[in-house]
């Protein structure tokens, strides 16, 4: 078959449809957005009529699929690794209930936190869940992983968790295809009572997950994405997870270069009889992992640390942030660290920021002129391109959690007695997590403003489709907002005046629940239509 | 053969684009590639750094390991200057000297020019004037292709060739722009070197 040049959100998500994906359910988030972006794009998926429309959240993303995979078709839910903490509830039972048609939960870390609020390693959730997880060391086993990640799931009746880190999901590289394969029919499972989580029957389900792992162990024990390499230097074999393993072999060259035993280490649960060829032979165990040291603190053990043990708890390499194949050289002691650069006195800072002509712009200005009015403090932002707003000029915003937490903490601060206060949220991301707290709010009255920012589109993740589109009034209204105290704006220099004055009116003159939806398109999709004619 | 290029800018500048049209060109000549790109909050007019690597030899990794960096393409003065550390000893630095002003404490840009060209094995082109001259200052990243391509294991044939195919469905007057904005920018590098 061709080769392709493609991402390793890109590579998956075609490995997935050429092993015959029926649905792919998922909520836009840096690194993991192009997965769902290519299976829309392609022609062989709106051929056979692959499911992919965004879903409101990635709670809905996993229990849509979820429910595909009920009905016996392959399935597949992307998301960053964040959203897994939104989709928790539905990943660690769905592995309590089984799967009938395959089941893959695609989660994208960002180490670094290049667009990120954290640094969470789902490697964690998977062993949690108590659920096999797979993580390639290159784009083409990203796409070869979705095919035997579907198998394995199919085969064990498992959801399968398949990690990707920013470094694989943004980097294009060579991926050869395999022969597509027909998705499943579609068709009831046999013992369809196991979705039926209540106790009786969860307690037997989880005995049946729990006796399951010896042979989730023995498929990670046989996996053909493990390789294990003797080396006739024994005094220290080296362990590498999932990318890790490029950077040892950047460091080196080639595989034959590294005098060490070298354990790539691509599927969990950990191949206990691997892992003990590689510690048993050596004196001390380098271990290199893009993400948390999950494995690293395995060895140690709880009442380490263990001298023998080498990695970022150690301090041989850094605790926190990416690999670099840098920093291992480091760890290896193969050059020394790297001396602070000289002074460039020419450099300055380039932070982020919000376009030329953003709406937001005007959005913020005319709230800073009120919040002039009643103090500092009140803001509470949420996540999006609005987030910037934090950074001067603006210094808008106080607060930056989680989807949805701006109304949910103003909600509290106005609890505490700071009121009137303010959530900013965006239009998505309102519809994501932001109706729930919305309702907490008018049950109690609190005295809150949510000012929505509908750009009419999921901007920072490059313009996706929001599934609140032209329906935010009436959603606001429904719920229970009073409809006087629902008022709709329009962000630009030109209605500064008229903006600030119904901010003010809403903020300072009413003490309840009140919402303004400040209404323009974002620049760069409304760029990109007119391109587009 | 082993091409190691890092390329540097502002979010929105298109980097991206001069990295795909070297990849593909890269795989269609058999060539192993690897290309780290920036999403996400990081584009949003911040700083941006792409990685392209191109090899007959299987490529590990996705970083170019620091210090090591063959070329740093630099569409944007600062960015360039930023990037600079990462050439490897012979490495080359191909620098563009129209700035992005879009912090309030931007240096002198003349002043930036002259340490760009006080850096050994630099080029230093004002490539939105070539593009200009060569019919529309849209193709300065064009220019700063055709000064990265004597540098390059791709053929300049495959390059233009890609060219012609990543612009066509714009029309032949918008490809044969590319083009001349190409050719002065490899003038350009090939002159000045």
């Amino acid at each position: 078959m061709s080769q392709m040049l493609l991402l390793g959100d890109e590579a998956l998500a075609q490995g997935a449809l050429d092993a015959g994906l029926s649905g792919c359910y998922a909520y836009p988030g840096t690194p993991s957005t192009e997965i769902m972006e290519y299976v829309q794009a392609s022609a062989e998926a709106a051929g056979r009529g692959v499911h992919r429309q965004w879903s409101a959240n990635e709670k809905s993303a996993m229990e849509e699929a979820i429910g595909m995979s009920y009905a016996g078709r392959r399935a597949m839910a992307c998301m960053k690794h964040v959203g897994l903490n939104v989709a928790a509830d539905g990943f660690v039972n769905s592995a309590v209930t089984g799967t009938h048609g395959g089941l893959l939960v695609a989660v994208a870390d960002d180490p670094s936190m290049h667009s990120s609020q954290n640094e969470q390693d789902s490697r964690f959730y998977a062993g949690f869940a108590m659920v096999p997880c797979l993580e390639p060391a290159s784009q083409q086993e990203a796409y070869d992983m979705a095919r035997y990640g579907f198998d394995l799931s199919e085969a064990e009746r498992v959801p399968v968790l398949l990690r990707l880190t920013t470094r694989l999901a943004h980097s294009r590289a060579n991926v050869s295809r395999r022969p597509p394969r027909a998705p499943n029919a579609a068709g009831l499972p046999g013992d369809r009572r196991r979705y039926v989580l209540l106790p009786a029957i969860a307690r037997e389900n989880y005995a049946g997950l729990v006796a399951r792992q010896d042979a989730f162990l023995q498929a990670s024990e046989n996996s053909p994405f493990h390789a294990l390499s003797e080396g006739t230097d024994r005094s220290l074999g080296i362990v590498a997870c999932g990318i890790a393993y490029n950077y040892l072999m950047e460091v080196y060259g080639t595989p034959e270069a590294c005098p060490h035993p070298v354990l790539k280490m691509c599927q969990y649960p950990v191949p206990r009889t691997l892992l003990a060829t590689l510690v048993e032979s050596c004196e001390r165990v380098l271990v290199l992992e893009e993400g948390a040291p999950m494995l690293e603190q395995m060895l140690h053990g709880p009442l380490g640390p263990r001298p023998q043990v080498l990695g970022r708890l150690s301090g041989h390499l850094p605790r926190t942030g990416e690999l670099t194949p840098g920093a291992v050289a480091v760890a290896l002691g193969l050059r020394p660290p790297p001396a602070p650069r000289p002074e460039e006195p020419l450099l300055r800072q380039r932070p982020p920021r919000l376009c030329e002509g953003c709406p937001h712009i005007f959005s913020y200005r005319a709230l800073l002129e009120v919040i002039g009015d009643v103090g500092p403090g009140r803001v509470f932002g949420d996540i999006g391109c609005y987030t910037l707003g934090a950074l001067p000029p603006f210094d808008a915003i106080d607060s930056c959690v989680d989807m949805g937490a701006s109304i949910s903490m103003a909600k509290g601060a106005a609890d505490a007695g700071l009121a009137p206060a303010v959530a900013v949220i965006g239009d998505s991301t309102f519809t994501h997590s932001g109706l729930t707290p919305l309702l907490d709010a008018i049950w109690e009255n609190a005295n809150i403003t949510v000012f929505i920012l509908d750009n009419d589109t999921t901007g920072m993740t490059g313009g996706q489709d929001s599934v609140g589109k032209g329906k935010l009034e009436q959603i606001c209204t429904g719920l229970g907002v009073p409809r006087d105290h629902v008022r709709v704006i329009v962000p630009s220099a030109r209605n500064h005046e008229e903006n600030v004055r119904v901010l003010r009116e809403e903020i300072c003159g009413h003490d309840g629940v009140s919402v303004v939806i400040a209404r323009r398109e974002c620049i760069q999709t409304l760029r990109r239509r007119s391109r587009a004619g | 053969m082993t091409n190691d290029i890092i390329l540097a800018g502002v979010g929105g500048q298109g980097i991206l684009t001069i990295a795909a049209i070297v990849g593909r060109a890269a795989m269609e000549r058999g060539l192993n590639v690897k290309q780290s790109e920036v999403h996400g909050m990081a584009q949003r007019g911040g700083a941006v750094v792409a990685h392209l690597r191109l090899s007959t030899e299987t490529i590990y990794s996705d970083l170019i390991a620091e210090g090591a960096a063959d070329v740093v393409l630099g569409i944007e003065p600062m960015e360039a200057l930023r990037q600079a550390p990462c050439l490897g000893p012979r490495g080359v630095l191909l620098a563009n000297t129209e700035p992005i002003r879009n912090i309030p404490d931007y240096p002198d840009a003349e002043a930036l020019v002259r340490r760009l060209r006080t850096l050994p094995r630099s080029v230093v082109l004002d490539a939105g004037a070539m593009a200009k001259e060569a019919g529309s200052s849209r193709a300065m990243n064009m220019v700063m292709l055709g000064a990265l391509s004597p540098y390059l294991g791709v053929g300049e044939e495959d390059l233009r060739g890609t060219i012609v195919r990543a612009f066509a469905a714009k029309g032949d007057e918008v490809v044969q722009t590319n083009l001349r904005a190409f050719a002065a920018g490899k003038a350009a590098a090939t002159r000045t070197w």
